[in-house]
């Protein structure tokens, strides 16, 4: 780049004194070789335009699949740790391949027709058929989505959003439910909630796209996309299911505060490729969402601690990890959208809220939410949806055009009802959607195990296998 | 010969191996255990949910000595593993027909 920018400079110098001349009335001859200067130096400006963008285009496209490969990371290992550490022993190996089989399953499904169906050019509500399998999604850039990143980047970059998300809900049914029922629900789920949400908030022409949509809704990383469908259809699923059999008496604590540790930890490192790469370049606002990410982060981590010491007496290593995933998933919407004093009120806020959520609202209408995903991604998620439109500031991101305020802060208080309706809509097509799922597969193939397979654990009883066998 | 089966706290494990060394005993063997006495195990918390976990992990150490060894072996255990609280274990002690080393057929105080 530099040295094409010297070679440019000199050119310019060099051509520069013959074009001077050309006000001086001038000889044919001369004209002729004037003309060729000028050309030849078109064809050097073009040539390091072209290099720039090339370069621009190699910057962006290594972020982007780095932040990718982060997503994935956020599943297998990070969930599948997070929620393994917390079921018992029986189930561990049962829990991770719930979020296993959906980095198989849901990229299976992408590639026929989840992509088309969540960014093809459709409807309000949905995409169309036109990128079954991903005809047409090709190595140059679209510019409707990405202008400077291949389109299959963009592809298999939101792939690891929607492998993620069908995985969050796993931590509602822990424990108790048939591996096949689980493979056949939450694919369906997959192209029937999540695909019309993405093809809604995201995709072109979507209903609640933020810019050209109906109702445009700020959600820069997935708060309604990824943690409200997620967290609604874990509530619907953990109240279609029933509890676990002997909650809340029986013992059911984690067998494995470490492995979760590990697991939240790797969520954390894996978030800033999901909010961060929401960018879809390299540029300022990719740092503006990473420095919001990590500020949410630590803010709701101590916020939850000091609740549960407050409320219980003492600190423990699950409530600042719970804490921290809860500021993870309230920041998300609003990560390239707030200054950096925005994120940690959100994530604060955030802290204290799923914490009430989690110990106060689950005990007192003791729905078995076993892993806590409606308490952290359902209520986090709708709480930082709403907060984006209140916190969202033109001075970081001018989504709707330049001068024109973004949330509420710049004095645009409407933002806040257009946040709320997409939370509306998110949260109806999850209930919705999620019911009719379960309903259907239950019929089919069955959703619970037996009393004897869920006393005998999922690893035996789905799996024959074991996590642990130290005797061996 | 008498058995000698102590339950202690785990911590205490390796000051009672050097202790019992050090009054003359040679061979033991060690397994870790779960229980409760009178001291009903103690509560944790996950996510505000409280679970009473009653057995605790122990370890105990079992012995068979020569009776003379008696009070020195019993005086080494207690004398380390004693914290003075609660949960601080037991010690049992038997009577023991006869030992036989394996590997040559040893039998009696000769055997331990």
């Amino acid at each position: 780049m530099c040295r094409r920018a010297i070679k440019l400079l000199f050119f310019s110098v060099v051509l520069g004194i013959p074009a001077l001349a050309l006000a001086q009335p001038a000889a044919p001859d001369a004209q002729a070789a004037t003309q060729a200067q000028i050309t030849a130096l078109q064809q050097a400006v073009k040539a390091a335009q072209t290099a720039s963008a090339n370069a621009q285009s190699a910057g962006d496209n290594a972020w982007m699949l780095t932040s990718a490969a982060l997503v994935l990371l956020m599943t297998g290992p990070g969930l599948a740790l997070f929620y393994g550490g917390l079921v018992r022993k029986k189930n561990i190996l049962g829990t991770m391949m719930q979020s296993f089989a959906m980095m198989g399953i849901v990229t299976i499904l992408w590639a026929i027709c989840g992509y088309s169906l969540a960014f093809g050019h459709g409807n309000l509500f949905i995409g169309g058929f036109e990128h079954l399998f991903l005809r047409g999604v090709s190595l140059t850039p679209n510019p409707v989505y990405a202008a400077t990143i291949p389109e299959q980047t963009y592809m298999i970059y939101q792939l690891m959003f929607a492998i993620i998300t069908p995985a969050l809900i796993t931590g509602a049914f822990a424990e108790r439910m048939k591996f096949s029922g689980m493979a056949i629900f939450l694919s369906l789920w997959s192209l029937l909630v999540y695909c019309p949400m993405a093809h809604m908030v995201w995709g072109v022409g979507g209903l609640l796209n933020a810019s050209g949509g109906r109702i445009p809704s700020l959600d820069f990383a997935g708060g309604t996309v990824v943690h409200i469908t997620s967290g609604v259809s874990a509530l619907v699923c953990c109240l279609y299911l029933g509890k676990r059999i002997g909650y809340p008496h029986t013992k059911m604590q984690p067998h494995s505060m470490v492995l979760s540790f590990i697991g939240a930890c790797l969520l954390w490192v894996g978030w800033f490729g999901f909010n961060s790469g929401s960018a879809l370049n390299a540029g300022p606002l990719a740092t503006s969402a990473f420095i919001n990410t990590h500020f949410a982060a630590a803010a709701a981590a101590i916020g939850w601690t000091i609740a549960e010491w407050i409320h219980n007496g003492k600190p423990t290593a699950l409530g600042a990890i719970s804490g921290a995933v809860a500021g993870l998933v309230a920041i998300t919407p609003a990560s390239g959208f707030v200054q950096p004093m925005s994120a940690l009120a959100i994530g604060a806020l955030a802290g204290f809220f799923c914490f009430f959520m989690v110990f106060i609202v689950k005990s007192t209408f003791g729905y078995d939410d076993s892993l806590d995903a409606f308490g952290v991604h359902g209520a986090g998620g709708t709480l930082g949806a709403l907060l984006t439109g209140l916190f969202a500031t033109k001075a970081i991101n001018a989504a709707f055009g330049a001068g024109v305020g973004t949330g509420a802060l710049d004095g645009h208080w409407g933002q806040i009802l257009n946040q709320a309706i997409g939370v509306a809509i998110a949260w109806s097509i999850s209930i919705v959607g999620t019911l009719v799922l379960l309903f259907a597969v239950d019929k089919l193939v069955g959703l619970r195990l037996s009393a004897e397979d869920e006393a005998a654990g999922l690893d035996i009883s789905q799996h024959d296998e074991e996590g642990y066998d130290l005797n061996s | 010969m008498l058995k000698i089966e102590a339950i202690l706290q785990p911590s205490k494990l390796d000051a009672v191996k050097d202790a019992l060394l050090e009054a003359g005993i040679e061979g033991m063997t060690i397994l870790e255990a779960r229980g409760h006495g009178r001291q009903k195990g103690h509560t944790e918390f996950y996510r505000g949910r409280e679970y009473t976990v009653d057995l605790l992990p122990k370890v105990k150490i079992e012995l068979v000595i020569n009776e003379d060894q008696k009070e020195n072996t019993l005086q080494a255990i207690i004398g380390t593993a004693r914290t003075g609280r609660i949960g601080d274990g037991k010690i049992f002690i038997s009577h023991i027909d006869d030992a036989i080393r394996i590997r040559n057929d040893e039998r009696g105080e000769a055997a331990i």
